[in-house]
């Protein structure tokens, strides 16, 4: 389990290391908090729904945590590229175990990354509705760091340079993203849109975290944690299939 | 503690390696010599345990890297054509990354560290990241890397391409004294003849995939009746040139990476 560790640590001294990096990639979040957070906010307001900065900044969390997660998933490409992906490859060390130290150094990258965001948003006027909750919206967010770093860990293994990136983003993680409620409530939608919502794993993470930090819920907290739990440990499977099957 | 017969491999239409057949003795340091494309680097690769063969059979240390991949792992070192480092670390934290992949005990991996980086005149050095350091320092990070589990056996592909013949001769010294002192077994590729003919005692010509020659440096030499190792290369390689397979993918996504790095 020593080589588990070891690649943790590795992935938390890139992180550490990369600081302009972490503070760039908080600007889309950021983005996205202030401009549909105070832009949205009177129309959201007047359709009696509440403040929106409060409804969005659990989305806005999720999405940092999706996006760092899938993208240090993706990080293997670079590896592969760099030529230490081989360095790993020729340890007597079985691949699964490879495979869960990065995992669970990019999980922990983005559970990082999506609490700067949470400072952010409390800085920005964001208001807990109950902190004896809270602690569990941090299981919530790792449940989501977990189940898409095994998603990016399964596409990092599956690609074979950096062609088909943009096809990923485009056509992957954009979509989990917009159909995930992170922006928008999931009540009263056209019935096959909403059914597009249900089958998004992140609608579960986000409607989690909106139940631990303002106290409202659609699907309910253990429903959302059988999904993310399930869907997580199925993306696990397929990830270590397919990180198993590399060939240099 | 090598042994190598017919062995192929095939990528779609091309047979990279074609009935190849070689031992390498406990001890010895063997080259393994070919111009661009003859299928050298496959056939490390296949040695350990990176890709699987065909057909035919191969044996490191008496096991098959088919079957008992991850015991083989354990007797090799390597230092691959490519870098493998990671150069975000410093030079003592991918050692100690190694380290903890091989299995080697805490105490004995920092005495060793200190001992190889000191050998590889690394030490100095050891506290700063790796995308620092020059070509030449980086090759002989990953040397010492490789040897840091005190591997039975070491293979080498094309180590010395784009050094300097200052540090050429430095590794090659440092190598030659390591075979000595402990006994490591040295599996080599290289285009410099000259280099082959210093180091290795015994060596094999491969080309399109077969093996056209093999034995010592001299049984070359007198083979083919020509006066130098080069000579005796291209009397049974032919002179026509070989161009290195295209990598185009992979040149586009150094350079998308590259930007990305510049953009942190």
């Amino acid at each position: 389990m020593s080589a588990v560790y070891i690649l943790w640590l590795r992935e938390m001294r890139r992180y550490l290391r990369s600081r302009s990096q972490i503070v760039a990639s908080l600007g889309q979040p950021v983005l996205y908090l202030v401009a549909l957070g105070f832009g949205l906010g009177p129309v959201f307001r007047k359709a009696g729904m509440g403040s929106y900065l409060q409804f969005v900044a659990p989305g806005v969390i999720s999405m940092t945590v999706l996006f760092t997660s899938v993208f240090s998933g993706i990080g293997l490409l670079w590896d592969r590229q760099f030529g230490f992906l081989k360095e790993t490859l020729v340890a007597p060390v079985p691949r699964v175990q490879i495979m869960l130290g990065r995992m669970l150094g990019n999980a922990t990258v983005a559970m990082i990354q999506g609490l700067l965001v949470a400072v952010v948003c409390f800085v920005a006027g964001f208001r807990i509705h109950d902190f004896a909750r809270a602690p569990l919206a941090l299981l919530f967010m790792a449940l989501i760091a977990c189940l898409f770093s095994a998603l990016g860990t399964a596409i990092g293994s599956a690609l074979q340079d950096m062609q088909g990136f943009q096809l990923v983003m485009n056509f992957l993680v954009m979509p989990i993203f917009f159909l995930s409620g992170a922006l928008y409530p999931l009540d009263n939608l056209p019935k096959l849109f909403a059914a597009a919502t249900m089958a998004d794993p992140l609608s579960y993470g986000v409607d989690g975290m909106r139940t631990m930090l303002l106290g409202i819920s659609h699907f309910g907290a253990a429903l959302d944690v059988a999904v993310l739990a399930g869907v997580g440990l199925v993306l696990l499977g397929v990830g270590s299939y397919l990180f198993s099957k590399i060939q240099i | 503690m090598i042994r190598v017969e017919n062995l192929v491999k095939k990528f779609g239409a091309v047979t990279a390696v074609d009935h190849i057949s070689f031992t390498v003795e406990r001890g010895e340091i063997f080259a393994f010599l070919g111009p661009n494309g003859a299928g050298k680097t496959t056939t490390i690769k296949m040695l350990t345990t990176l890709l699987t063969p065909d057909s035919g059979t191969l044996e490191v240390d008496g096991l098959d890297p088919r079957v008992r991949a991850h015991e083989v792992r354990k007797r090799f070192g390597i230092v691959f054509q490519d870098p493998s480092l990671d150069s975000e670390l410093t030079a003592q934290e991918n050692m100690e990354l190694h380290g903890v992949f091989f299995h080697v005990p805490r105490k004995l991996r920092i005495a060793r560290t200190t001992e190889l980086l000191r050998i590889f005149d690394l030490w100095e050095r050891r506290g700063q990241r790796v995308k620092f350091f020059s070509g030449g320092m980086k090759r002989r990070l990953e040397i010492a890397r490789a040897l840091l589990h005190t591997p039975k056996i070491l293979f080498l592909d094309e180590p010395t391409l784009g050094l300097d013949p200052q540090t050429r001769n430095q590794m090659w010294t440092q190598v030659k004294s390591l075979n000595q002192e402990e006994q490591v077994t040295v599996f080599l590729t290289t285009h410099y003849m000259e280099e082959a003919e210093r180091v290795a005692q015994r060596l094999a010509i491969i080309d399109h995939g077969k093996i056209v020659a093999q034995g010592s440096p001299q049984e070359l030499k007198q083979q083919t009746s020509t006066a130098s190792l080069e000579d005796a290369f291209l009397a049974l390689t032919g002179t026509q040139i070989r161009d290195e397979s295209a990598n185009a993918g992979a040149d586009v996504m150094r350079q998308v990476a590259q930007m990305w790095s510049r953009r942190r």
